[in-house]
């Protein structure tokens, strides 16, 4: 059967800013999409707020909105490009959540917009609790006893009908958000009632509770002709009761016999014909009861997913281009199957090795946040790990995770809890519960007990039981001479990290002695069919087999890497590892472009990384994909597989970057600037001495090894004083401290962080304003990519502040300052490649604050503005190109302003305060386009999902220092004619400039005060500027309150002014579309006056 | 194997020369037979104890085997028949609700060979490229050229006949259904027991019949259809089977299974030859070229039927295997008649195919050509 040709034109939704259950997975989805269905001669429409995207590129569509994803928007992109058809299961919930509210809005009829995929009604059966029960049941699906709620009222009757323990789950939400489990009503009231508050539709499910049985997940596929196929089966490792996506989990199932799988696979059959996917991939999730077998369905997603993502590298299947496909009407069986060729899509994988999935964490940065693992998704990242046995894949993804550990223990730095603390960490699901897990076995307790408290599966307690064993083993054999011991080891998974700490000796000296034994990996193909057929998309992991021995025959040479491809050609690009805070999205698109970069130049390209939500784990990004953790020892084994002409470690965050000293040491040919040029940037002594030398000026500082010398050198600088410890990135343990109290407090706790490096302390510059800059340099000369002025104070995280390109307050003459320091720095370190500067300018002062010899945060923000994709001319660079060679020798001015916002996870965290500071906590980015500055920040605000109210109540109430400014956002709202309600002091100011503000009550002034006013009435914004330590608490409180009411809050003054210009540009125009392929073109034909800023 | 006892080596040698070093599990012991691999990542009971495997030693594909135990329900027979057992990772322990048994221990009970350790991957890429492989595994003998030259001697899979080992010996009833519709007379070529309990689902009253049986015997009980299993090796090396269902063509609706399809295709004329390296798992995708429905199937066979040998006039291939275009099923234009090489049954595997089931009933119904 062909394609359809009665739709030409398919706009694609994809998912926004990156946030904790929605993160680059589905730019990997889209971006696939977006590729299969221009390839079937489809044009593409997309649209995505988040600029740091591959499927954002302007390559990747026809015409490409950067714009909010909002049923406004989008129905002013509809009514510029006339799509036929709306793709909505690529964009994750966001971007299934916005094309129903199109539906629902009539929007799609009214435009002639055909939904594809899964129509609406669709989506709906399978969203809404109550009418996929009632499909379950039709169905003959067991499902667990449960009752839909609008009230409190209907969800206490419910919950007395069914019994405790119980689940809630909101309807209509991200991740889970605002579920949770409850045994009892006092838990069961408060969760019901904030599900009840944060579902669209004011709806939770109340549920039979199953936590503690056996969770699984099937991935299938359907085409329009009925015919379904299981890609993979998932076992979560954590039973029911943990979000899956915050579970460790395993592909394929484990603990199911054929026929247990079968019925399942029945079962989800028929799920997906009851709730009437037409086509493309869904994700369908079960829980078993492990004393019974009794089978439950839990939920469907009828979308690809985060899951789908995993199923997808864990495979090699690749389910978002096939479903792109199956959406236009192939069939599976008119699919190839990629990594064959030769072989139909219509299939199931079959996997010869075991992939186990281990979520990351960010608590470190929310220390107030509630660190329970429950039915609401917490963790912002996660790794894969590939190996012949689950033992081997743990380790390896313990060890990928960028949490400083080498595997499951062993490396020195296990925590040892006392007895008590032990079982808690086992009862209660936590982040390091598999570390528990280990030191209960190493002390002994048996795999019964942890069982008991547990409820995880005896066959993963006994295989990490198994490892524990191993650790003993190893630990009795120092240096062991033979090798089978080493084979055991490391078929088991341990590092030689671990056996080297094991061991007594030093990592790199293990590797010599491993070697020296002959114990080297293997490298095996993810190929979807376990070898039966040859493979043609070079996909590997590592693990160790023994190789057989031949005798009287030729045997069989084993598998080959890249033969033919000589070493001078091989460029090797070193990934970011999991997402965290700080290190996400933005580092992969550097890494995806640096091979699409390369090959264009010749290049045959070698990707590492150990991160399955990405397009650089995608098998279609480089020539040579290796899903390996990356540390020194993974790595070192790869370019001995590979004898790479070139390593790059300087675009993908701080992972690759740790490595590279060691990587050069060990002989690996690193390219691009100089590991040493990068530690001397690092290296604050170093970087003084430079500033020095450049004639340029950075905050008086001093670098401390003590608490003592700490203090001294912050009396001497005078406080406020910005302290770290060196070596981070996104602001891992930065703060700004205004006394010696807090100054102790901090090195108290600093020291944890990271021993190894002293603290910095730098005098803050109070009120500067900040200034990214991003620039490339081939040695020869150095260009800037983009200046960036950031919205909030210097202090808040650069990852954190909005951002304006081009800068829109700074002077001519300060813009050629910045600019010369930039190209003075750059030359000084001689930067082949990327670097980024962040500077603040105090009056007419520049000073230095940090250098980045590496790509930024900001690069995909920058390039997506100024239409050059600077990554990937970074790539061609470190392989020896220059920018004159490559034609980019000249700044480009853009006639348009961007501004970069970012996006927090607040609202998963209840009761963490919002407010910004040096540790920077945001998860993701949206990027607003438009001529002026108004608009474009407030586009901005709009694709961060906040409101952007045009009218009604504003709160605004500020501490003493921005009173004035204050008085004058208040005088321009009022004028707006927003009613102003403040607090005493801030409503005083207001009314000395003729401004009439309701006055309410301080919390410690007594009821009724702001809080009762806020959880009253309808507020539509609230100003509140922290005033430091004293008012912390009740500051804290009414802006958790404003979070949890879904009040959009702003928590800077400079944030606030910027807002107020935004509304008066709205209200004045409203905002317009316009695609990045329009903006680009303007870039490279500027038409005259167009060049200027309008505002 | 015991627990705790130290860990016995043992081999797999192949004709080739290679000798893969691995522990033994299961019974001690030396068994020789054809090498394959099986791509099913689970239903490891169902495919040991699948007489279909006689004269075979078959690898996993899938690393981690054992992690469910053996349990009564899920065995296709009651012992191992499988010459040999070759997996990557034994599990130490087996965990599932319904298991009864670890699988060594009830592997060392039936005096079945096993052994772990293997790189079952080099092993599988080594018979993609140089196909089916004699190969001899055990802890008796270890040294690796006189283990090569023992693979080598072995007279091979093909032209023999293994359904005489795993028929059963006399007439035996088969699971009773429910509600008795049609009489089925089944030749059990080595017949898994889920075709059986199927035959039973679908209101079939069937007698098993030893594979040796004539047609005249089957007919004089004047049976509704006639079905013929799976089984091992070489379909032309049955010719008493081929005489049989030839002499029961046009008399009686006939569905045929894997060996039971091959040697229908013989009855009708046609020709059967080996596959390089053969079909063994539960993920090949099979179209109906009629409904154009795609079926994911359980799959096990080394012989297959040329269609082109068949006689056009009268006999239709209806199913096509997607991964290699080879037949994967047959009916015939006149006469209530069709087999497929597929196993609609599974165990282990997919149940896509189970409707067929269905299809043999309404043949039986109707007496029409299907």
């Amino acid at each position: 059967m062909p394609k359809r040709t009665d739709i030409k034109k398919i706009l694609i939704i994809g998912s926004g800013p990156i946030i904790i259950s929605q993160a680059c997975e589905f730019d990997y989805s889209g971006t696939q999409a977006c590729k299969a269905l221009r390839e079937e001669g489809y044009q593409v429409v997309l649209v995505n707020s988040n600029p740091a995207t591959i499927m954002t590129d302007p390559e990747f569509a026809d015409r490409t909105y950067i714009e909010p994803i909002t049923p406004e928007a989008i129905e002013k992109i509809i009514v510029r490009e006339r799509p036929d058809a709306l793709l909505p299961t690529l964009g994750g919930q966001t971007g299934l959540n916005v094309a129903m509210e199109l539906a629902r809005l009539g929007i799609l009829e009214r435009h002639g917009v055909e939904m594809i995929g899964a129509r609406a009604d669709t989506i709906d059966r399978a969203e809404n609790r109550q009418r996929f029960k009632e499909a379950m049941l039709n169905a003959g699906l067991d499902v667990p006893r449960s009752e839909v709620a609008h009230t409190i009222e209907e969800a206490h009757a419910a919950a007395k009908r069914i019994g405790f323990p119980l689940v809630i789950r909101p309807a209509f939400t991200l991740g889970g958000t605002g579920g949770g489990s409850a045994d009892n009503w006092e838990d069961f009231d408060r969760i019901a009632r904030l599900g009840l508050a944060l579902s669209v539709v004011s709806e939770v499910l109340i549920e039979e509770s199953v936590e503690g049985w056996k969770e699984f997940e099937l991935e299938l596929m359907r085409d329009r002709e009925n015919n379904c196929v299981v890609i993979c089966s998932i076992e979560n490792v954590d039973p029911m009761g943990v979000h899956t996506g915050d579970s460790i989990t395993v592909a394929p199932v484990q603990t199911l016999t054929d026929r247990e799988l079968q019925g399942m696979r029945d079962d989800a059959i028929t799920v997906m014909r009851a709730i009437g996917v037409e086509t493309g991939g869904s994700n369908i999730q079960f829980a078993v009861d492990p004393a019974t077998g009794r089978r439950v369905v839990i939920e469907m997603n009828p979308r690809v997913s985060r899951s789908s993502a995993l199923a997808s590298k864990a495979t090699g299947f690749p389910i978002a281009k096939i479903a792109a496909k199956l959406a236009v009407g192939f069939l599976l069986h008119e699919l190839p199957n990629d990594i064959t060729r030769k072989t139909p899509a219509a299939f199931e994988p079959t996997l010869d090795y075991c992939v186990v999935k281990i979520p990351r964490w960010a608590f470190e940065k929310f220390p107030d946040a509630d660190p329970r693992l429950t039915i609401q998704m917490k963790s912002v990242g996660e790794v894969m790990a590939i190996g012949r046995n689950f033992k081997e894949a743990l380790q390896k993804g313990l060890r990928s995770l960028e949490i400083g550990r080498a595997g499951l223990g062993a490396d020195g730095k296990d925590p040892l809890w006392e007895a008590e603390a032990l079982t808690q960490k086992l009862r209660v699901p936590n982040a390091d519960r598999i570390f528990a897990i280990r030191q209960a076995l190493v002390e002994g307790r048996s795999e019964a007990e942890i069982h008991e408290i547990t409820r995880i599966d005896p066959w993963f307690l006994r295989e990490i039981a198994q490892i524990v064993a191993m650790e003993k083993t190893l630990r009795a054999h120092p240096r062991a001479s033979e090798p089978e011991l080493l084979w055991k080891g490391k078929r088991m998974g341990f590092s030689d990290r671990q056996i080297g700490f094991l061991w007594g000796m030093p990592e790199l000296e293990v590797r010599k002695h491993r070697l020296a034994l002959g114990v080297r990996p293997v490298f095996y193909m993810v190929d979807t069919c376990a070898a039966e057929f040859e493979a043609v998309t070079p996909y590997y992991y590592s693990t160790y087999e023994q190789p057989p021995v031949t005798v009287m025959g030729h045997g069989h040479q084993g598998a080959r890497i890249n033969p033919g491809t000589p070493p001078s050609k091989k460029i090797m690009i070193l990934g970011g590892g999991p997402n965290r805070i700080g290190q996400g999205i933005e580092f992969d698109y550097c890494c995806v472009h640096a091979v699409f970069g390369l090959k264009a130049a010749g290049f045959k390209t070698i990707m590492v990384n150990s991160n399955p939500e990405t397009v650089s784990t995608d098998y279609d990004t480089a020539d040579t994909l290796y899903f390996e953790p990356l540390t020194l020892e993974d790595v070192l084994n790869i370019i001995d597989a590979e004898r790479p002409a070139g390593v790059i470690v300087q675009l993908g965050g701080q992972t690759p970057l740790n490595l590279a000293l060691a990587l050069e040491a060990a002989g690996a040919p690193i390219i691009g600037t100089a590991p040493a040029q990068i530690d001397a940037a690092e290296d604050r002594k170093k970087f003084s001495a430079l500033i020095e030398r450049l004639g340029l000026r950075q905050p008086p500082n001093g670098t401390a090894m003590t608490v003592e010398e700490a203090v001294a050198i912050a009396d001497r600088l005078t406080y406020p004083v910005l302290v770290r410890p060196s070596y981070v990135l996104g602001g891992r343990a930065m703060e700004i401290v205004y006394d010696e109290t807090g100054l102790k407090a901090y090195m108290a706790a600093a020291t944890l962080v990271s021993p190894e490096h002293p603290i910095l302390v730098d005098k803050f510059l109070e009120d500067a304003i900040e200034v990214d800059v991003d620039l490339i340099a081939d040695g020869k000369q150095a260009v800037v990519g983009g200046m960036l002025e950031h919205v909030e104070q210097a202090g808040v995280h650069s990852g954190d502040a909005a951002m304006v390109l081009p800068p829109h307050t700074l002077s001519p003459e300060i813009i050629e300052n910045i600019r010369q320091a930039g190209r003075a720095l750059a030359a000084a370190l001689e930067v082949r490649g990327l670097m980024n500067i962040q500077f603040a300018v105090k009056g007419k002062q520049v000073f230095v604050l940090e250098v980045n010899p590496r790509a930024s945060r900001t690069i995909p923000f920058v390039s997506k503005a100024i239409g050059v994709p600077l990554a990937k001319l970074a790539a061609r660079v470190m392989a020896g190109e220059t920018l004159e060679g490559l034609g980019f020798t000249r700044e480009v001015p853009i006639g348009f302003t961007a501004v970069k916002e970012s996006v927090f996870p607040f609202s998963r965290f209840f009761g963490v305060d919002i407010i910004l500071g040096p540790e920077m906590r945001s998860t993701g980015e949206v990027m607003g386009l438009d001529r002026s500055f108004g608009i474009a920040f407030a586009k901005s605000q709009i694709a961060t999902y906040s409101q952007v109210p045009l009218s009604g109540t504003v709160f605004l109430s500020v501490k003493d220092a921005d009173k004035p400014a204050a008085a004058e956002i208040g005088r321009r709202l009022d004028r707006m004619g927003f009613k102003i309600v403040s607090t005493g002091g801030t409503a005083e100011v207001l009314r000395q400039v003729g401004v009439e503000a309701q006055t309410v009550r301080k919390i410690h002034e007594g009821h009724p005060h702001v809080l009762d006013f806020l959880q009253e009435s309808k507020v539509d914004l609230v100003i509140n500027t922290p005033a430091g330590k004293a008012t912390k608490r009740d500051e804290q409180k009414i802006r958790s309150l404003a979070v949890s009411k879904g009040i959009p809050c702003v928590t800077t003054i400079q944030g606030a002014r910027a807002l107020t210009t935004g509304i008066e540009s709205l209200r004045a125009s409203g905002f317009e579309v316009r695609s990045l392929q329009e903006w680009h073109e303007e870039v490279r034909r500027p038409k005259g006056k167009e060049k200027l800023i309008s505002k | 194997m015991r627990k705790g006892s130290p860990v016995a080596e043992a081999r797999l040698a192949l004709e080739d020369g290679t000798v893969f070093l691995g522990e033994a599990f299961g019974a001690p012991g030396e068994t020789v037979g054809e090498v394959i691999f099986n791509t099913s990542m689970t239903g490891y009971q169902e495919i040991l104890t699948d007489p279909s495997y006689k004269g075979q030693i078959v690898a996993m594909t899938y690393p981690l085997i054992g992690n469910t135990g053996v349990n009564r329900e899920d065995a296709e027979s009651a012992r191992p028949q499988a010459e040999a057992f070759v997996v990557r990772d034994l599990s130490p322990i087996p965990s599932n609700w319904r298991q009864e048994e670890g699988l060594p221990e009830w592997l060392a009970r039936h005096r079945g060979v096993g052994i772990q350790g293997v790189d079952t991957r080099r092993l599988t890429g080594l018979l993609r490229e140089k196909g089916f492989l004699k190969g001899v595994v055990s802890s008796a003998e270890l040294d690796p050229k006189r283990l090569v030259e023992k693979a080598r001697a072995w007279e091979g899979l093909s032209g023999r006949d293994w359904v005489a080992q795993v028929t059963c010996a006399a007439p035996h009833p088969g699971p009773a259904p429910k509600q008795k519709r049609f009489k089925v007379a089944a030749i059990d070529c080595g017949m898994k027991a889920n075709i059986g309990r199927l035959l039973a689902d679908s209101g079939c009253e069937t007698t098993i019949y030893p594979a040796s049986t004539a047609a005249a015997t089957i007919l004089k009980e004047k049976p509704d259809g006639l079905f013929v299993s799976n089984g091992p090796g070489d379909p032309e090396a049955v010719p008493y089977v081929i005489e049989t269902v030839r002499n029961c063509l046009g008399k009686l609706p006939i569905f045929g299974i894997c060996l039971g399809h091959q040697i229908v295709g013989l009855a009708l004329g046609g020709r059967t030859f080996k596959l390089k390296f053969g079909h063994h798992g539960g993920n090949h995708p099979v179209l109906d070229l009629k409904t154009n429905q795609v079926e994911i199937t359980a799959q096990n066979h080394g012989f297959a039927v040329d269609p082109d040998s068949l006689p056009a006039d009268a006999v239709e291939v209806t199913h096509l295997n997607l991964n290699d275009r080879t037949c994967e099923g047959l009916r015939h234009k006149k006469w209530p008649l069709f087999s497929v090489q597929y196993h609609p049954e599974a165990a282990p595997g997919p149940h896509d195919a189970g409707h067929l089931f269905d299809r043999f009933v309404r043949m039986m119904e109707t007496g029409e050509a299907p």
